[in-house]
């Protein structure tokens, strides 16, 4: 597939919050500020490019010539979260200053399915090495634009007239699925 | 019993706790997936609350979570094989959705909250509450979203390899509800929207007439 279409459907159409539901749970729960989930954003897309760049070498070269892939989910999730330590390590020791605004989401990463998601939907989709690269960063980076243009609308709905029962999630959840016609409706232009 | 019920009502983990939404939201296009993907998520809390609650004072505090996430993934791994062995049609309808569950936010959670600090017994039956509950409330969205929007009841599609007949119910009056968008993502974050809308609601009103 064209490296191109593949970076646009990954980014926009195929979105992996609105099309794919991976990381609905950061999105529901932390994207109350714009910087915060600005800043989340950019550390998932950090994280999810670096270890599917780690599994894809992982499972070509390791794992399916010793006929170990049933194994890949077990070992992916080892790589995501020694990736996510390696990296709040790094950031805590060089970046004190990124380190205090990032500090903690860094570890709720782990259990973010948008990573674990990502990795293995490139290797569902037998991927090349570039494709696995860009299908990542335009997926992360897809993260980083939904979730930050979710946390401005959702400081909006914080001072507009809710009905009581639907104030927080239940609002949001409706935004999202606005949210979710708009970003479909790019298929086809 | 209490504790199952406890499971299933006051800590329904997706209409209350809102954890491992993103299956909830996923899978639910279908009333069997939404069946089975609850399934699959009950027996994975129920063996890896069981071997939590087994090991717990053997595992120092500051390893826990590997430790346990790694239990998790052993049998969500053991389900991905059974599944693939024998129900290929589900496995490939629940697609990446079913290796997930390892980082689902339910069985992490109960492994931390419940089976780390209580007796197997008592750890067991939370793994069997939570675990209906999800299933259940995964099937009340599913329900939504296959009657209204494509006016179907699939009970037997994939689970036809094991049963060997398929039962898809049509309904006569499904052209009075053209409402297919339930059937795509938006329609997901719709149904669960309004569900937990309607909850509140309820919920609210009993808290003002107590």
């Amino acid at each position: 597939m064209n490296l191109i279409s593949l970076f646009i459907a990954s980014f926009l159409t195929e979105n992996i919050v609105l099309a794919k539901f991976l990381g609905v749970c950061p999105f529901i729960g932390t994207s109350n500020k714009e910087k915060n989930a600005f800043m989340m954003g950019l550390a998932v897309t950090g994280v999810v490019t670096i270890s599917s760049l780690l599994t894809y070498c992982l499972y070509y070269y390791v794992l399916l010539p010793t006929n170990t892939g049933y194994l890949k989910t077990i070992v992916f999730i080892l790589v995501i979260a020694s990736m996510v330590q390696i990296v709040e390590i790094i950031i805590r020791n060089k970046f004190k200053k990124i380190h205090e605004s990032l500090g903690i989401y860094l570890p709720l990463i782990t259990t973010n399915c948008a990573v674990l998601g990502t990795v293995l939907l490139n290797i569902n989709n037998n991927f090349t090495l570039l494709e696995t690269l860009v299908f990542s960063f335009g997926s992360g980076a897809g993260f980083t634009l939904v979730i930050y243009i979710f946390s401005t609308i959702r400081a909006r709905l914080e001072t507009s007239n809710v009905p009581k029962s639907f104030r927080g999630t239940p609002i949001a959840l409706i935004t999202a699925a606005i949210m979710a016609l708009i970003f479909g409706r790019y298929v086809g232009g | 019993m209490k504790t199952i019920l406890n499971g299933i009502i006051k800590e329904n983990p997706v209409f209350v706790l809102l954890l491992g939404l993103c299956p909830a939201l996923a899978v639910t296009t279908t009333i069997e997936n939404a069946f089975m993907m609850g399934f699959c998520v009950l027996v994975v809390l129920f063996f890896s609350n069981l071997i939590v609650s087994i090991i717990k004072k053997l595992v120092p505090e500051n390893v826990k979570i590997p430790v346990y996430i790694l239990i998790i993934g052993t049998f969500v791994t053991i389900v991905e094989l059974l599944l693939k062995k024998f129900i290929p049609g589900l496995y490939n309808s629940l697609s990446i959705y079913l290796p997930l569950i390892v980082v689902n936010c339910i069985v992490l959670g109960r492994a931390l909250s419940v089976a780390s600090k209580e007796r197997v017994s008592r750890s067991l039956l939370d793994a069997i509450g939570v675990g209906l509950g999800y299933t259940l409330s995964l099937i009340v969205i599913a329900s939504f979203r296959e009657i209204l929007g494509g006016g179907t009841i699939t009970l037997i599609d994939g689970l036809s390899s094991l049963t060997g007949f398929k039962l898809i119910l049509t309904l006569p009056i499904s052209n009075l509800f053209p409402f297919s968008v339930l059937l795509t993502p938006a329609g997901a974050f719709l149904t669960l929207g309004l569900i937990l809308g309607v909850i509140n609601y309820v919920r609210r009103d009993k808290h003002e007439s107590n």
